[in-house]
């Protein structure tokens, strides 16, 4: 339901992302022989991944195993000490985006200047980014409160505004890392399903950072869970339920099948349980 | 934050004691026959504060002027050197002390020094309160352009945002409510600096701040007045950090930011 109103509301954004909304849009990532260390930790070590073009990627791990560190190097914010990434139909990073794990507002700025951020520091004119600000807070059902600051807003609110801005620019590989991990479930279930409808009506790749399994493969094409202190990836697996997902996926068997097998598998690797 | 006026259990106790404490010490001195040219009774103080309200009046007037002027100052040159302090470590390094000397500078031993540059009057007045004032301006908003959200500054940067873009649009509006903390702290420094610069450099051409004031009163050997003049100068201080406690307090609604947490 979401998802269908969300997808005529993006097309209504214009020829260019209903261009970007085509199957493929989204840029493919190649991690290669990646390294990351701080001092003598090695976050990250020997890591190779690859991303297809629009495919929803759940990152799963304990807190403390480098999800972050991963995140900011896909984002550029970060330089590997070996290895490469590559981001292909994008090799400048022009079209990545990223959403913070709190909301990570300007508090002297309004809703609607908050998410026209991105496209202010592009060199966009106030009268046309303020026009995309408004339509992307209408997709995001933030209508009445686009005039307001960021302290009027609850956190659901925030993280909304947000998943707004990171989404003025078009991206076509969002990077999120835990963006709903504060809020409560409700608030969070219902922040799963907009992203949900953003990312079927804009074909972008997606990286979602989280630690819950059940938000893993309710968004995720494909599940993979990193290993602390550079252990790499110990778990990679697709997830084929049909999309939109729903509340009636929550309660499928296929569903509950899928977080079996990611359980068994977790207890495979880690039979003290230490998963967070 | 809500303006309303303070409520009875707010002002009551404040008012209750400084009434009894009056009352005590204008009893004590009383019994205790103090001579009035050591310590005057409160009464006296309040009817010196009576028959000389015109010329306490004009001191006050003069010294607000000096000590506002001395505050503008510490707060245009104290932001624009705390803006070149951020520029980077190395140039942080090289002449933050310098900046700490004006906090450690005893200003009592460099006024008559600055008596000599600038000669006397309200020029020297004003440069004392703007040496006394400036430190906490420098230090708190340098500490505030520096203490950016690391986020926000990833966010800027995944935007590709330059120094200066980063710097108007990010880093500037961030260090405003450190800034207001500076502010709040230099206003009653400011009064302070403008009376120690009347000792100094008054030449009475206005007929006098409330530091020559009690200067001459000193001379003079009018306790009571002397008395009268102090407590007006306590007042003064205390108006100057209201009222910029009032501004912080409408920039910060204003911009929506929070208070410092200090
Ligand atoms: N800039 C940094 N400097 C030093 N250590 C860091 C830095 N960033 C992360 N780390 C360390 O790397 C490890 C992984 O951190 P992080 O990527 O934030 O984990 P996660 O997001 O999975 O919780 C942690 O032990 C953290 O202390
Ligand atoms: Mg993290």
């Amino acid at each position: 339901m979401i998802a269908t109103t969300l997808t005529d509301g993006l097309t209504a954004l214009g020829p260019a992302s209903r261009a970007a909304g085509a199957a493929g849009a989204g840029v493919a990532v190649r991690l290669q022989g990646l390294g990351r260390r701080f001092g003598a930790m090695a976050v990250v070590a020997d890591l190779d991944l690859e991303i297809p073009p629009g495919q929803f990627l759940a990152l799963l791990g304990p807190s403390g195993c480098g999800k972050t560190t991963l995140l900011r190097l896909i984002a550029g914010l970060d330089t590997p000490d070996r290895g490469s990434i590559r981001l292909e139909g994008d090799p400048e990073g022009r079209s990545r985006a990223y959403v913070f794990q709190d909301a990570c507002l300007l508090p002297w700025r309004r809703v609607l200047d908050n998410v026209a951020l991105p496209l202010e520091l592009g060199g966009v004119p106030k009268a046309e980014r303020r026009e995309q600000a408004r339509r992307l807070i209408q997709l995001v059902g933030l209508e009445a409160a686009s005039e307001r600051y960021p302290d009027e807003l609850s956190g659901g609110m925030k993280m909304r505004v947000s998943l707004a801005r990171a989404l003025i620019t078009r991206p076509r590989l969002l990077l999120l890392d835990e963006p709903f991990a504060a809020l409560d479930d409700f608030t969070r279930q219902h922040l799963d399903d907009h992203l949900q409808g953003l990312f079927l009506a804009h074909g972008m790749t997606v990286v979602f950072v989280t630690h819950s399994m059940a938000e893993a493969v309710y968004l995720a094409d494909r599940v993979v869970m990193l290993a602390p202190q550079g252990g790499g990836l110990v778990l990679d697996q697709r997830v084929d339920l049909p999309r939109p997902r729903d509340q009636d996926t929550r309660v499928s068997p296929g569903y509950a099948a899928h977080i079996h097998d990611l359980a068994t598998a977790l207890a495979r690797w880690a039979p003290g349980g230490v998963v967070a | 934050m809500p303006l309303t006026p303070p409520r009875l259990a707010t002002w009551l106790p404040p008012v209750l004691s400084f009434a009894i404490l009056t009352l005590v010490m204008e009893l004590g001195l009383w019994v205790l026959a103090v001579p009035d040219y050591l310590l005057p009774r409160p009464s006296q103080v309040f009817i010196a504060l009576y028959v000389n309200s015109a010329e306490l009046g004009r001191s006050i007037l003069q010294t607000s002027i000096a000590a506002s002027a001395g505050l503008l100052a510490s707060a245009l040159l104290g932001v624009l050197v705390a803006l070149a302090l951020s520029i980077n470590d190395g140039i942080r390094r090289a002449f933050y002390p310098y900046a700490v000397f004006f906090q450690t500078v005893p200003i009592v031993a460099i006024a008559p020094l600055l008596v000599i540059w600038f000669g006397y009057g309200l020029r020297t007045i004003i440069a004392v309160s703007f040496i006394v004032s400036v430190f906490p301006i420098i230090a708190n908003t340098l500490s505030g352009l520096l203490s950016t959200d690391p986020a926000l500054r990833d966010l800027f940067r995944l935007h590709r945002a330059g120094t200066w873009t980063t710097l108007l649009k990010l880093r500037i509006p961030a260090a405003v409510p450190h800034f207001l903390t500076g502010l709040r702290i230099a206003s009653g420094l400011a009064v302070i600096g403008a009376i120690v610069g009347e000792f100094v450099a008054d030449d009475y051409s206005q007929g006098g701040g409330i530091g020559t004031l009690v200067l001459v009163s000193i001379k003079e050997l009018k306790t009571d007045k002397v008395f009268a003049a102090v407590l007006m100068a306590s007042l003064l201080g205390l108006v100057f950090f209201a009222l910029v406690n009032l501004i912080s307090r409408f920039t910060r609604r204003h911009w929506h930011i929070a208070e410092t947490r200090e």
